[in-house]
């Protein structure tokens, strides 16, 4: 099989390495070799963050560049536009409906871009939208929106339920475990 | 087992299966996990040393007495421990010793680009590349026993996209060999020049007796595909070589960066039409290659800046560039910048405020650049805010005293700010120094340090006093402020500089990151009384932001720290 492309793009600090590493479990039991490539250090800080996952019978380069993904999950929809350009043509986007004000729209030096889900499906682009946010409220926790996103995308794929719960518990913390759960079934189901 | 691992979580594993017995570093993105994770693992002993070169001199300790020892760090760290390790190579070990060092290619966390091959070649020690995590592992255990057969320091030279990559990982079992004997041995172990002169031989015999081993070694690979295209290359560029040329090139994938062979690279050479380097950063190999005269093709192709990927090798080499989907309008950046709650904003903002020319250091506080608070002239590297201020204070004089500061993180003062106050001290400026103490080291994602009370596994450890610290080195006027007290912070401020002796400031509050800081409920705008005046904007909260002409707090982010409250004039924050 051709190495598969996923991006997991948002803001540093909503959870993309949970995410990425939930994929990258479900991803591996599924007998596939992969690749995660994730972001440490400054760029967490608030910054733009990406995290590639790749997958396939052999892959090579850990990153993904423009014209590559075959699928896009973005926690923020700003982030969501700034990454449309490393999906492939027929890629998918995956989106939380959140929005988060970067420092030069804080600042006024910029504008946020309007009606972004609009705009990307004007470009061909096959999008769903998640209110991820609301449902991991729902859940007990507006952190565990990036599980209710993974939700959303393993309704989407093909991958044994029993996969995904087991990669929850072996990446999530006991404690946070049940609320975890809640907010993954959510996701599913929305 | 087949276990999903990041490169440093393999490092680490390599580590343990390797039998090492002591491990001291000094974190430093992104070799800062190999260590974190070594932590984890109970049979071996690991710290959080002050800085890299007291760590790769307790890793030299610990091989000199004869067991497998570890140190790692980033790039940069390696220049602080250069002066350990260009002598280490001349003693050489007894038990196998390994230095980790991570290149950031493309600066995803750091100040400079520098390719740490050169320090091996200067060093004249081996120096291996992994190029995925299963090889991170496998090129550890292999670097123990080559140090104990070559007698010499290894260094790992990791790079960003290997160390924070996790791809699959064969684990096997922990195999510690036998302490060797510790026996005195001054001609080997003390480096006076009678003695050293002797060891340079040696190390100079040493780099051929390597080079040979690298001509046949099985770190270093040949892929033959046929064809006319052959291209040499190392560590991640390989990966990125491999997945944009696939089949269309055969490659010669060097696992051992320093020495390089020659017969090797000549016989491959010799096989295709046209042969390219593809190596990040510097022109090592090509110049090796050069030197030997073959034509090869690298840097006029390639270039020496910034990270490669495969869409730029097959860009260069074939000519393809792939189609995208476009998105129609602008998209605002979206730098990182200082969180909500961050101890450091009231302590930048109160500088900015009074226009202070700021000497600033290495941390999450070099965020404190940024706009909109803009409070910071200048970051050179690890400890030289306190150093380059008193510079700048000599070469301006007294009335530069009067408005400039530096201002350094608890974790850099005692990597290496420490002797740069003993100067302001000794030599006397009336230098105002801030230390940005959030009790913990923040930026490379909360390690402990000496001044914490806690060691790297978390448990009690003696705690530096910073007060009685600064006062011990010669600094009479010290005094802590809370810099979520803005009226203050801002008057010790303008009172330290306005007084003709050398003081400290200790900021002192704790990273709002930290598990065990209890958060206030988020703060509100009352839109009625906002009066759209913005200067809660002037903080750079990234929770604070304008609609509608109104000031909104994102609930999600704010952890009511209250400086906003503190700025506004009309009571319009609760």
């Amino acid at each position: 099989m051709d190495t598969r492309s996923i991006m997991i793009v948002g803001v540093g600090g909503q959870g993309s390495l949970l995410a990425s590493r939930l994929l990258g479990n479900v991803l591996l039991a599924q007998g596939y070799d992969v690749k995660v490539s994730e972001v440490h250090g400054m760029s967490q800080r608030g910054g733009s963050v990406v995290t590639y996952v790749k997958y396939g019978d052999e892959v090579f380069s850990p990153v993904i560049e423009k014209g590559e993904a075959d699928v896009i999950i973005s926690f923020e929809q700003l982030e969501a536009a700034r990454w449309v350009p490393y999906l492939k043509k027929g890629g998918k986007l995956i989106t939380s409906t959140q929005k988060l004000d970067p420092m030069p729209v804080i600042t006024g030096a910029a504008e946020y871009p309007e009606n972004i889900v609009e705009k990307i499906k004007a470009a061909g682009v096959e999008v769903t939208a998640v209110d991820a946010l609301g449902l991991a409220e729902q859940a007990g926790n507006a952190k565990a929106s990036n599980v209710v996103l993974m939700g959303k995308v393993a309704s989407q794929t093909e991958f044994d339920d029993k996969l995904w719960q087991d990669a929850i518990e072996q990446c999530v913390p006991a404690k946070f475990l049940e609320l975890n759960k809640k907010a993954f079934e959510l996701g599913k189901n929305a | 087992m087949k276990k999903l691992m990041l490169g440093n979580a393999a490092f680490a594993r390599g580590l343990y299966e390797a039998g090492v017995t002591v491990v001291s570093s000094y974190p430093g993105t992104p070799s800062t996990e190999i260590t974190e994770y070594a932590a984890e693992y109970d049979e071996m002993y690991a710290e959080w040393a002050p800085n890299e070169k007291v760590a790769m001199e307790v890793a030299i300790g610990a091989s000199i007495a004869g067991s497998r020892s570890f140190c790692g760090m980033k790039h940069v760290g390696l220049n602080v421990a250069a002066d350990p390790l260009y002598t280490a190579a001349y003693t050489g070990v007894n038990g196998g010793m390994v230095i980790a060092v991570a290149d950031d290619p493309g600066m995803h966390s750091s100040q400079n680009e520098q390719d740490s091959r050169h320090h091996a070649i200067a060093s004249k020690v081996l120096m291996v590349e992994p190029s995925d995590s299963s090889e991170c592992k496998e090129f550890v255990k292999a670097s123990f026993d080559l140090s104990e057969e070559f007698d010499t320091p290894v260094i790992v030279r990791m790079c960003t996209r290997v160390a924070h990559s996790q791809s699959a990982v064969e684990l096997c079992d922990r195999v510690v060999p036998a302490q060797k004997p510790y026996e005195k041995n001054p001609a080997k172990y003390v480096m006076m020049p009678a003695f050293a002169r002797g060891r340079h031989v040696f190390v100079e015999e040493r780099l051929e007796k390597l080079r040979a081993y690298a001509e046949t070694s099985p770190l270093n690979k040949v892929i033959d595909n046929g064809g006319d295209i052959g291209i040499i290359t190392s560590g991640i560029s390989y990966q990125y070589a491999r997945e944009a040329m696939g089949d269309k090139a055969s490659y010669l994938k060097l696992g051992i960066v320093n020495p390089l062979p020659v017969d090797l690279i000549k016989n491959f050479c010799a096989k295709y039409k046209t042969v390219y380097v593809i190596e990040e950063l510097d022109d090592i190999i090509e110049t090796h290659c050069k030197k030997m005269g073959l034509d090869v093709k690298g840097k006029e192709i390639f270039g020496y800046i910034g990270e490669f990927s495969q869409a730029i090798v097959a860009e260069k080499l074939l000519g393809e560039k792939k189609e995208s989907a476009v998105f129609d309008g602008n998209v605002p950046v979206r730098p990182p910048v200082m969180c909500a709650g961050c101890p450091h904003r009231g302590l930048f903002y109160c500088l900015s405020k009074n226009k202070i020319t700021v000497s600033g250091d290495i941390g999450c506080y070099t965020l404190g650049a940024s706009a909109p608070l803009s409070a910071m002239d200048t970051t050179i590297c690890m400890g030289a805010s306190i150093s380059a201020l008193h510079g700048f204070n000599k070469a301006r004089g007294a009335e530069a005293e009067k408005s400039t500061v530096a201002v350094i993180g608890d974790s850099t003062f005692m990597h290496s700010g420490m002797t740069g106050l003993v100067n302001i001290a000794y030599n006397a400026t009336n230098s105002t120094v801030i230390i940005l103490d959030n009790s913990i080291t923040g930026m490379t994602g909360h390690q402990q340090n000496p001044t914490t009370g806690k060691n790297l596994k978390g448990d009690p450890a003696a705690a530096v006093n910073l007060e009685e610290l600064c006062k011990a080195i010669g600094i009479k006027r010290v005094r802590v402020v809370d810099p979520y007290n803005l009226a203050e912070t801002e008057a010790a401020i303008k009172e330290e500089l306005s007084i003709e002796e050398p003081s400290v400031i200790i900021s002192r509050r704790p990273c709002a990151l930290l598990k065990y800081v209890q958060h206030k409920p988020a703060l509100k705008v009352d839109a009625d009384k906002c009066k759209s005046c913005k200067m809660c904007m002037k903080l750079g909260c990234p929770a604070i932001s304008m609609k509608d002409g109104k000031a909104v707090i994102e609930h999600t982010q704010c952890v009511g720290c209250g400086i906003c409250q503190e700025m506004c004039k009309f009571g319009a924050i609760e």
